[in-house]
């Protein structure tokens, strides 16, 4: 049985590899016009892509030139934001949005993987759709309805508990904020998690979906529990995904604008606690650029939009560097 | 045609007013469209004003609401053909338009409520003054049951509750306006904060929008915050009283409002904050919002237009102002904004005569 295809199957699949490698390095051998053409095409957009991106730096660098040379680096730590004294800071930003978004993928992560686990692994084919279109109908509702939901039905609830919070644990500075705003670093954390849990989970039931079935089957038979086949195969296996996963929605709620403006409570101190009100720096510069009325101001505008996007990077090199990590680690199933 | 509430000095003044109205409401040059942008807080008036203008007239004006800010720097650019904003250019700003002199045209004027969230306290039953609120603002004034508030109030029962501070958290006219009023009767607020379309608030919660705010304030007990009267009008929000400069405790209205800018020292070219007026009728938070125009301008045709539109906006567009909560111009201050769209000129011709 495991004779005669192999023999054909080798040199077939080296040669498949050779031409793949070679595709890879974009020595293809070109052989006729429409080969040629879907090359010259496929390159062509791929290089538009690079060379966006490179131009939105450039613009954001020239955008924000005029702040650069007022405040250097010095815009990185400050602490006052003040377009009446022509001073600008954003330190209490990045930190609000930061923070915020951290522990929304804390509260999202166990959630929606959780869920994605339970759609791949224990739900019949037949109900799968049934748990899944919900969540990918919460991924599509834009971000002002949560936002407007926010206000009206979240934010009173959070205030219930964070007055709760407060008097029973107030000894504890995380807990000792002003609890009775209700909008605040909590609020908007929620928000956030609320809206990339359906990303997180749409993806990663995707990628749990293409675990191959042989793998977990072997693992049962020899001797694993369902759950130990999910833990230490299924899960190491996808888990390079499932990290991409994450970091999907960790961007996205790093860059939300709207809902979190809207329960963020947007101000420019320094958190303390939980219950303090924040901004967060997309929502600071939709807010105040349509009334930024001299140049300095729209250029720390700029500056503030250019961190933003320095922390983007930062996050998917550092995403990178940790799915570099783990794929040395695999355990030896995937080689 | 709008001349109700207009202090007619002689018949022959009158006559020769409505005359110069006949003759200039709709452009004669074969100008079909027009395009504006800038402040949002009048759009919903304009809005209605173009689409009755687009009838009257069959010319299309595009009105992007886009914000103060960004209705400056189109017009510096010379891309639309009036701006509009909710705030006066500085002389940086002016130096750096492309057409040179730009008009601030008032067109109507807004007012800005404080409301409260005070159990027990029914609106308009709480006063306040300049001096307190600017406490408040400051964080100085820190629970309603401080003796400052108490003195003003001794009718009213104030509870021991922590006052939470409302502001706007998007730059906005609105702002403009309430921190103008509080920097011209609070030398310290002056000092530490002063008046832009966004500030450095000395605390607490940052509301987006009229709606951000109005719902932090029906939300968080002991809340105080500022909202367009309009707002808060529609959304039933309590308010407070304020005391004016002449020395009487007003509730927010529109007739307040149109008083604020009937006052004697209103300079010829209007670029005045009528916050705080000395009319004793006058509400004190209130505020217009302008159009600005090149006054010299290079095409007779859009000069005619833009002009034309103007002059029918402070005249018979007026009339649409009132139902959607924006305050009309009037006496000294209609007369001035009148003389002020007469000076469109190309090459030193007046575009109206």
């Amino acid at each position: 049985m495991q004779g005669e295809p192999q023999v054909v199957g080798r040199p077939l699949g080296k040669l498949l590899i050779r031409t793949s490698d070679k595709l890879a390095r974009g020595e293809a051998q070109v052989i006729n016009l429409g080969d040629r053409l879907f090359y010259a095409l496929t390159r062509g957009l791929a290089f538009c892509v690079i060379f966006l991106v490179l131009l939105l730096v450039a613009d954001l660098f020239r955008g924000s030139w005029e702040a650069m040379r007022q405040f250097g680096l010095k815009f990185l730590v400050g602490t006052t934001w003040d377009p009446v004294a022509r001073q600008f800071g954003t330190l209490p930003t990045i930190i609000g949005t930061l923070v915020k978004a951290s522990i929304a993928l804390i509260l999202a992560v166990p959630i929606s993987i959780g869920s994605a686990i339970f759609i791949s692994f224990y739900t019949p084919k037949w109900l799968r759709p049934v748990l899944s279109y919900p969540i990918e109908l919460l991924a599509a509702i834009p971000s002002i309805i949560f936002g407007l939901w926010g206000i009206f039905v979240m934010v009173p609830v959070i205030r219930v508990i964070q007055v709760w919070l407060k008097a029973n644990f107030g000894w504890f500075p995380l807990f000792d904020g002003p609890a009775v705003y209700g909008v605040g670093v909590l609020s908007g954390s929620v928000i956030l998690a609320i809206m990339i849990t359906p990303i997180i989970a749409a993806i990663s039931r995707d990628i749990l979906l293409m675990v191959p079935r042989t793998q977990i089957e072997g693992m049962l038979a020899l001797g694993a529990t369902k759950w130990e086949a999910i833990w230490k195969v299924a899960l190491p296996y996808a888990r390079t995904g499932l990290l991409g996963a994450v970091i999907l929605g960790l961007g996205r709620a790093v860059g939300e604008t709207m809902a979190v403006t809207m329960v963020g409570g947007n101000s420019f101190d320094l958190i303390h606690s939980l219950f303090d009100p924040v901004h967060s720096m997309a929502s600071q510069i939709a807010s105040e650029f349509a009334e930024a009325t001299y140049s300095l101001y729209v250029s720390s505008l700029v500056y503030v939009g250019l961190v933003l996007f320095g922390i983007t990077i930062v996050i998917s090199l550092l995403a990178q560097l940790l799915l570099w990590r783990l794929s040395k680690g695999r355990i030896a199933i995937l080689e | 045609m709008k001349i109700k509430g207009f202090p007619i000095v002689t018949a022959v003044a009158a006559l020769l007013l409505s005359g110069t109205m006949a003759l200039a409401a709709c452009p004669s040059k074969g100008v079909k469209e027009m395009t504006g942008a800038g402040a949002t807080f009048p759009y919903p008036l304009y809005s209605k004003m173009f689409s009755e203008y687009n009838k009257l007239c069959n010319v299309k004006v595009n009105y992007q609401s886009i914000g103060s800010g960004g209705g400056i720097r189109q017009l510096q650019e010379l891309t639309v053909d009036f701006g509009g904003s909710d705030g006066i250019m500085d002389d940086k700003q002016k130096s750096q338009a492309k057409g040179g002199p730009v008009l601030h045209i008032p067109t109507v004027s807004g007012a800005v409520a404080v409301v409260q969230n005070l159990p027990g306290v029914r609106s308009g039953q709480l006063k306040l003054t300049t001096e307190v609120l600017a406490g408040i603002y400051l964080k100085t004034i820190n629970n309603w049951n401080d003796t400052r508030i108490k003195a003003l109030n001794p009718a009213v029962k104030l509870p021991d509750l922590a006052i939470a501070v409302v502001h706007r958290s998007d730059g906005s006219g609105t702002t403009f306006i309430f921190t103008n009023y509080l920097s011209k009767v609070s030398q310290e607020w002056k000092d530490k904060v002063g008046f832009a379309t966004s500030v450095n608030w000395p605390g607490d919660v940052g509301g987006k929008g009229n709606e951000g705010v109005a719902n932090s304030v029906k939300q968080i007990p002991g809340a105080i915050g500022y909202v367009e009267l309009a707002y808060a009008k529609q959304n039933n929000i309590p308010w407070a009283q304020l005391r004016n400069k002449a020395g009487r405790y007003l509730e927010p209205s529109l007739e307040g409002a149109a008083l604020a800018a009937d006052q004697p020292d209103l300079p010829d070219h209007m670029e005045v904050m009528v916050t705080d007026s000395p009319n004793p009728k006058a509400y004190p938070i209130t505020g217009f919002t302008w159009l600005l125009v090149y006054e010299n301008q290079k095409d007779e045709a859009k000069a005619d237009a833009v002009a034309r539109l103007a002059w029918w906006m402070i005249h018979e567009g007026q009339q649409y102002a009132l139902p959607l909560e924006y305050a009309t111009l009037k006496g000294s201050a209609m007369k001035k904004t009148e003389s002020l769209v007469k000076r469109i000129n190309v090459s030193g011709r007046p575009v109206l005569k």
